[in-house]
């Protein structure tokens, strides 16, 4: 039941897991596989039977308090068609949406230009030159030390009474890009750091400069590894732009708290930009799960191991030419558990 | 600058309220985590689900329009709770998705044979994770633990703009009586890295000290 290098086959894992003589097959498998976990047993049926007992507690509970929590605001008339009919009115959908698209170019505009510099400064931290290091160091501990909240309030009202005066989308995006550069270059770092140092000696070996094994190695498969980390970072990005909220920067927020004192509807007015920051962040995880999910399996024709994990170098493997040669693309199988 | 030599006690009773704010979320995040961790990986698949519910929610928000729904809007429905057990169940919940998040990634990082193991000896699912998995889970996840610490210290200033006086907010008041906003500003980024910088040190020692030899 082993593939010929010794790792057990889905197959065997799941009989090993489960005890069932024939796993499922095709596509039905796929979704076995994935909630296999040696943590439990699949549930029996008593099992089955109590967890539907206790899910049918849960939910009458959930229900309840549902119920509840309805009548109070219902009481309180916040469920009177008046208080939700600016979700309706044209002119206001147009100015949340507006304040959406301002969301999205502080976010995106800061983004890339975060993602530049983070690219450089975690560079700038393996340079050979050490006071280069010191300074991507010190700037990077700088602005992960210290709120963001506090430092878009330093550049709101403290760089107006230096002289600088800039339109308040461009103080949003200076906040979010300073602090997120630090953030980038943090996950660049790792993913440098990550590589085998075979990678780095190999490129030195062929001659190659800083610059030239930095551009040519070791970056492009850093970034690869941590594509679903500089997405998720993103997410937190996106986040984090609704603290123009306080320059105040018309963004979604600022503009869902103008809408809710406008139209009496505080509370509705929330609700309404809370789902639309959820639609969009998990769009945008959904998409990191998706390219983690991808880098996983070696892409065709290329003998890619997962992220984290060498790739089949079989010198690397400590196995030398004289060991079993693991066959090309033999990934360590993903766990589960 | 004299400006903030003068008020040392203003930016000492903010820091004050940071701390308790940052201790006390930290614990309901911690708590929060735990729970919603075990219920991702439990076999009752409804729980999984409610974890997964709760997990791509919370923290799909940004954490400033929880603090206001739940500051200007619960109230609404006539639940009203002090700004700060507001502000600590707001952080605390959100940094829980998080730590919740760690958990389980820590957890599928525990080699396959310790719950083996554990199985093959008759423990349940509670008890195996509880006695053998979680345990080991919690020392593999400590960097990213102490890492989400210093965030939460971090994201206590989203507790100024309701008017809670910890130290970001401190800092504003200061501002509105006694204009110097570079000066002061910059006096409470340097409190703020009095507390997050060591915290580095802080995560490798307790790192250290729990580490499992495997």
């Amino acid at each position: 039941m082993t593939a010929p290098s010794g790792r057990p086959t889905a197959r065997h894992r799941a009989r090993r897991l489960f005890g069932r003589r024939n796993p499922p097959t095709g596509p039905a498998r796929q979704r076995y596989l994935r909630r296999a976990t040696v943590l439990y047993d699949e549930p029996g049926p008593r099992a089955r039977f109590w967890i539907g007992v206790g899910s049918a507690v849960g939910l009458a509970l959930v229900a309840l308090v549902v119920v509840v929590a309805l009548r109070r605001l219902d009481a309180n008339h916040q469920l009177d068609r008046d208080r939700w009919e600016f979700v309706t009115d044209p002119a206001i959908l147009r100015f949340l949406g507006l304040g959406l698209l301002n969301t999205l170019k502080a976010a995106a505009v800061a983004g890339a230009l975060a993602l530049a510099i983070g690219c450089l400064l975690a560079v700038g931290r393996h340079a050979p030159r050490a006071p280069v290091r010191v300074v991507a160091a010190g700037y990077t501990y700088l602005w992960l030390a210290i709120p963001l909240l506090l430092l878009i309030y330093f550049i709101g009202l403290g760089l107006p009474t230096l002289g600088v005066d800039l339109p308040l989308f461009w103080f949003l995006v200076l906040g979010l890009t300073l602090y997120n550069s630090a953030v980038f270059a943090e996950i660049f770092r790792t993913g440098l750091v990550s590589l085998h140092p075979g990678q780095r000696e190999a490129a030195a070996a062929l001659g190659l400069g800083f610059w030239q094994s930095m551009r040519l190695v070791q970056l492009p498969q850093a970034v690869r590894r941590m594509v679903p980390s500089l997405v998720s970072q993103f997410v937190v990005l996106l986040k984090d732009s609704s603290l123009g909220f306080v320059l105040p920067y018309p963004e979604l927020l600022r503009r869902g708290q103008i809408t809710g004192l406008f139209t009496h509807s505080v509370l509705q007015a929330y609700v309404v930009v809370a789902a639309v920051y959820i639609a969009v962040n998990a769009s945008l995880s959904y998409l990191a799960r998706r390219i983690e999910a991808g880098q996983r399996r070696p892409l065709a024709g290329t003998p890619a191991g997962p992220p984290g994990a060498p790739g089949p170098l079989v010198i690397d493997a400590g196995v030398g030419l004289a060991g079993p040669v693991a066959p090309v693309g033999a990934a360590p199988d993903g766990r589960s558990a | 600058m004299n400006v903030v030599f003068d008020h040392l006690d203003v930016f000492g009773s903010g820091l004050w309220i940071t701390l308790q704010l940052t201790a006390l979320s930290y614990l309901l995040a911690l708590g929060v985590g735990v729970v919603v961790a075990t219920m991702r990986v439990c076999p009752a698949a409804p729980l999984r689900a409610a974890g997964l519910v709760y997990v791509e929610t919370v923290r799909n928000t940004p954490p400033l329009v929880l603090i206001l729904l739940f500051v200007y809007g619960l109230p609404k429905t006539g639940v009203k709770y002090s700004l700060f057990v507001s502000a600590v169940v707001v952080l605390g919940g959100y940094t829980g998705t998080f730590v919740a998040e760690a958990l389980r990634s820590g957890i599928s990082a525990v080699p396959l044979g310790q719950a083996e193991a554990a199985r093959s000896l008759g423990m349940t699912f509670g008890t195996t994770l509880r006695h053998v998995v979680l345990p080991q889970a919690i020392r593999t996840v400590i960097p990213p633990l102490g890492q989400l610490l210093s965030a939460l210290v971090r994201n206590t200033s989203l507790a100024a703009p309701i008017g809670l006086l910890e130290l970001t907010a401190r800092a504003g008041q200061l501002n509105t009586s006694e204009p110097d906003p570079v000066w002061i500003y910059f006096a409470a980024a340097a409190t703020y890295m009095i507390v997050t910088l060591p915290l580095g040190a802080l995560t490798r020692l307790v790192e250290r000290r729990v580490a499992v030899a495997r």
